[in-house]
């Protein structure tokens, strides 16, 4: 079998050329199955509509489902490459869509994922109502002593997510002059727990934090007023002064399984939610620590008239 | 008088050595200051800074990032690609799928089947059973399928850094001048955080499985490397002698003589890389292995530390298996001929084979191909329920001690703050002074240079101060892990008891793939730098805690007997004599410690460590490698400055990890 192997080998890369962008997941297709290899991102949302396009796939459809845990940057190399297929929640890359769907036309678009995205910065809303002037951030330099932490020194800290997130939060400390020293917690498990153990104590926080997410059901946050976001004010990394914009999250395939990929890429691409169906789905997961799987068959089992129309003819 | 003679002995040339030793710690230092004393002024009032001098740096991420984008915008048309990295990148993809798709056909039964009778073949029937029961839990607990990619993966990687390590340990053992050449690489490798090894991999092959199985064999290709050029070198004199008179050609004296000879390190060289690969499967989740380790990965990313050890589990249980089996086959290579009772030889490997091949078709014919899903537990529901309520009870507001939260906070205040800002305050030149004091003092003028250069390196790359914040955090680690592992350590010494309950307790935590440690640590210590350190205590203290064991329970029986008989108390005994005579396994757990808990320290970047692990990951995540690989090389040149800053004179090959 080795002999068998190592001759596979040699046809197998033997001669010519060898394109590594072509080259699939070595677990891909196993067993004659028919397999969508999906981009996982690291928060529950995105999870969660992995779940369901699993769950339908694979049940409905008859697909063999891979998902990879991949950073948001890296997934739309692998993307390009068809290391995965589809990326289902984008949260807006401007440099990477240039470059791959306009330039290199290996990812095309796949529409709207249906949920709309916004980055904020965030207090609990027990604090908010105690101090109804903390969510204006002119204010928020009155409050930076009783923000303090041990790991932000004689500022308050601004609790940043994981390094993959899109965040300005740096610069705006600067450029809006806030007594404030940003905290990365390394990862979102981290900033969850985090946040997590804050509000068991009732103490106060600033968080960086994004909609939609499940763990406003749990802890309860008001949006601190930044300055309002217009066109272009964004445009340069290191000036930035002004809020986040509302983005409308974005499905991504990899341009030749959405030629190739017969039902699957269709059913990718009609895939379309709302921001309530994802955090039901969400909650179920990271909270009520139902498996991925559960949680999805929970909600198709409640929503059959919305995903039907996902299933292509 | 006979005891009384032999005890003083020791003693009468305690000072004499020891007076020796200042004077020549002296002449060091002497030395030394009078080198500072010409440079510093000079280099002072050049660069007068207390940072490292801005004029000094070499700023690469430019060229990096050029490097970056070159690659991404030619991988799919230059012929460097097209004709090397791609068939490499091809290559690994399609053994991988072989392995992993022989493993699927093999189903569930055929798999368990072919472990438990290699285990059996190779080191009997205890082991086979264990293995057995190993791999049935892998799919108890629902992670067939990962099991089976990881292993993939696996196989693929040992099989490679093996073939890889034969052919430069063969290079190594049989030329001089190439083994001068090799010898201090394989060292630096093996002190490398693996961490490092990721973003170089990345850079070229982007995310996805040929880049992880690549990064493993870099990493777990040195052991076995060293290891056979250690036995091929070690051969006995006499017997190579012997076989040159047979007229033996220098073929016949390699594959008859040497080889054979040297059987006892190449099984330990598989032991480690074997160890080493598994550990790196785990860790290259981050750059999409798939497998467990991605299963690990995933379930931190919503905080559930009970889904995470479903995932970990097997892998321990990988660990424990493979690292037994393989060190079973080494015990009994050395032990006497086999007794008749077994079957050995061909016949017995036959006999192996053919029952794997009937199983496996037994179980397709019945059905069984796939794990079946009713036979799987849940264990994450009530490990979360426990962290749970460790978390509600332990984290702050306990009466009297406080919190877990609040213990992370004083340190973090009165420990870590004033060590880093201390570190950060010192002026450039001196840190280096102190590097090449340090390391002088405890190895040579050698290890001294290499560490004042890296130490060097690390300033012209830019990033002199998230070093020292990393450092910082190293050495508040390490402090803490080895008054915790010495004091472990001497009592499992003294106690024969302790030292077996320890010993499974102790296997367990080194093979425990680094990530699991992170989440119970932010529950237990909220997120920051406190957290970090907990979770690299944890890691390094079970190699520190066994060397100093070991190096206690090494002290020559004759000399605690005669102190003893001296009326020496205890605590006599061990402050005066063993500890001074176990002094080169002390040094040797500091080495270790340390070399461990940078490791985790970098890790820590993903629970809010900051500094020169959160680079690294931030590299990662948004595909800014340029960031990440300097970052990496920093890392890469700390680990070098302290492993060369604690390394006594006299190394040893073994890895703690």
């Amino acid at each position: 079998m080795g002999l068998a192997a190592a001759g596979t080998l040699l046809v197998a890369t033997g001669c010519g050329a060898a394109d590594m962008t072509k080259q699939s997941s070595p677990y891909a297709n196993a067993q004659g199955a028919k397999t969508v290899t999906l981009s996982v991102q690291s928060w529950v949302g995105a999870q969660s509509n992995i779940a369901v396009a699993e769950y339908l796939l694979k049940h409905e459809l008859g697909y063999r489902v891979d998902t990879v845990q991949v950073d948001e940057v890296p997934a739309w190399d692998a993307l390009s490459q068809g290391r995965v297929d589809a990326i289902m929640e984008d949260w807006g890359h401007p440099d990477q869509e240039q470059r791959y769907v306009k330039d290199k036309k290996t990812i095309v678009k796949g529409g709207d994922l249906g949920v709309t995205g916004h980055i904020g910065w965030f207090v609990p809303t027990y604090f908010a109502k105690q101090h109804p002037d903390v969510t204006d951030w002119k204010n928020l330099n009155k409050y930076a002593s009783q923000l303090r932490t041990p790991e932000s020194g004689g500022k308050g800290q601004l609790l940043d997510g994981s390094p993959s997130y899109v965040t300005n939060d740096k610069a705006l400390v600067d450029n809006l002059k806030l007594k404030y020293q940003v905290v990365f917690s390394g990862s979102e498990a981290a900033q969850i727990t985090q946040i997590k153990q804050f509000a068991k104590a009732k103490k106060p926080f600033l968080t960086y934090w994004y909609q939609p997410q499940w763990l406003f059901k749990k802890v309860p946050m008001t949006e601190v007023k930044l300055p309002a976001y217009k066109d272009g004010c964004d445009a340069d990394p290191k000036k930035v002064a002004c809020a986040y914009p509302k983005t409308p999250l974005q499905k991504y395939l990899n341009a030749d399984f959405s030629k190739n990929g017969g039902k699957a890429a269709a059913f990718l691409k009609n895939f379309k939610w709302t921001t309530e169906d994802q955090n039901e789905v969400s909650l179920l997961i990271a909270d009520q620590k139902l498996s991925p799987d559960e949680a999805a068959k929970k909600w198709i089992d409640e929503h059959e008239s919305t995903w039907r129309s996902w299933l292509p003819k | 008088m006979a005891a009384a003679s032999t005890a003083t002995a020791p003693a009468a040339d305690t000072p004499r050595f020891g007076a020796l030793l200042r004077n020549r710690v002296l002449g060091k230092l002497l030395l030394l200051a009078v080198v500072a004393a010409v440079l510093v002024p000079i280099v002072n009032a050049r660069w007068a800074s207390g940072s490292w001098p801005h004029a000094l740096t070499v700023d690469l991420t430019g060229p990096l990032g050029k490097t970056s984008d070159w690659i991404i915008d030619n991988r799919d048309s230059h012929p460097l690609f097209l004709y090397f990295f791609g068939h490499i990148s091809n290559a690994v993809v399609v053994s991988v799928r072989g392995v992993y798709l022989v493993l699927l056909a093999a189903g569930w039964a055929g798999v368990t089947a072919a472990a438990g009778l290699i285990a059996w073949r190779v080191a009997g029937l205890k082991l086979a059973a264990s293995a057995v029961v190993a791999i049935l839990v892998c799919g108890w607990f629902g992670m067939w399928v990962p099991t089976m990619q990881t292993l993939a993966l696996m196989i693929v990687a040992v099989l490679a850094s093996v073939v890889l390590g034969m052919l430069l340990g063969l290079a190594a053992g049989l030329s001089d001048r190439t083994y001068r050449a090799l010898r201090p690489v394989l060292d630096t490798m093996q002190v490398f955080p693996a961490y490092a090894y990721l973003l170089p991999v990345v850079l070229v092959f982007g995310i996805g499985v040929p880049a992880a199985v690549l990064a493993t064999v870099v990493y777990a290709a040195p052991p076995m490397a060293r290891l056979t050029a250690l036995g091929l070198r070690g051969a006995d004199g006499g017997v190579m002698e012997a076989v040159a008179s047979l007229g033996a050609t220098a073929r016949q004296r390699l594959l008859t003589a040497r080889l054979p000879l040297a059987r006892k390190q190449l099984l330990l060289g598989l032991n480690q890389t074997i160890m080493m690969a598994l550990s790196m499967a785990v860790i290259a989740s981050v750059i999409g292995a798939g497998g467990l380790g991605d299963r690990v990965y995933q379930a931190l990313a919503s905080v559930d530390v009970g889904a995470a050890l479903a995932a970990g589990i097997p892998i321990v249980l990988l660990a424990v298996i493979l690292d037994r089996t393989t060190a079973a086959a080494g015990e009994r290579l050395g032990a006497a001929e086999p007794d008749g009772r077994r079957l050995h030889g061909p016949y017995g490997w036959g006999v192996a084979a053919v029952l794997t091949v009937v199983v496996a078709l037994v179980a397709r014919l019945a059905g069984r191909i796939d794990w079946p899903d009713t036979w799987t537990v849940n264990i994450a529901d009530p490990v979360n329920s426990a962290v749970d309520w460790m978390t509600d009870h332990l984290y702050s507001g306990v009466p009297y001690i406080g919190g877990t939260a609040d213990w992370a906070g004083h340190f973090t205040t009165w420990v870590l703050d004033p060590l880093r800002d201390g570190l950060q305050w010192l002026p450039w030149w001196s840190v280096l002074l102190i590097v090449a004091a340090l390391a002088w003092l405890i190895g040579t003028w050698r290890t001294a240079v290499t560490a004042v250069l890296a130490m060097a390196a690390i300033g012209v790359l830019g990033v002199w101060k998230p070093s020292l914040d990393t450092l910082s955090q190293v050495l508040a680690a390490v402090a803490v892990t080895l008054v915790v592992g010495f004091a472990v350590g001497i009592a499992a010494a003294r106690s024969g008891r302790l030292e077996r309950l320890l010993r499974p307790v102790l296997d367990v935590f080194q093979t425990m793939p680094q990530f699991v440690y992170l989440i119970p640590v932010v529950a237990l210590f909220g997120v920051g730098r406190a957290p970090a350190v907990a979770a690299a205590v944890v890691y390094a203290l079970p190699a520190v805690i066994r060397i100093t064991t070991q190096g206690l329970r090494e002290v020559d029986g004759a000399a605690m007997e005669s102190a003893r008989s001296m009326g020496a108390t205890s605590g006599q005994q061990l402050r005066q004599v063993q500890l001074p005579l176990a002094r080169p396994a002390l040094l040797l757990a500091v080495n270790q410690g340390v070399v461990l808990v940078l490791a985790v320290v970098i890790i820590g970047g993903l629970v809010g460590g900051g500094a020169l692990g959160y680079e690294v990951v931030f590299g990662l995540a948004q595909g800014d490698l340029a960031t990440g690989l300097v970052g990496g090389a920093a890392i890469v040149c700390l680990g070098l400055m302290l492993d060369r800053v604690t390394q006594p004179t006299e190394r040893r090959a073994k890895k703690g990890a």
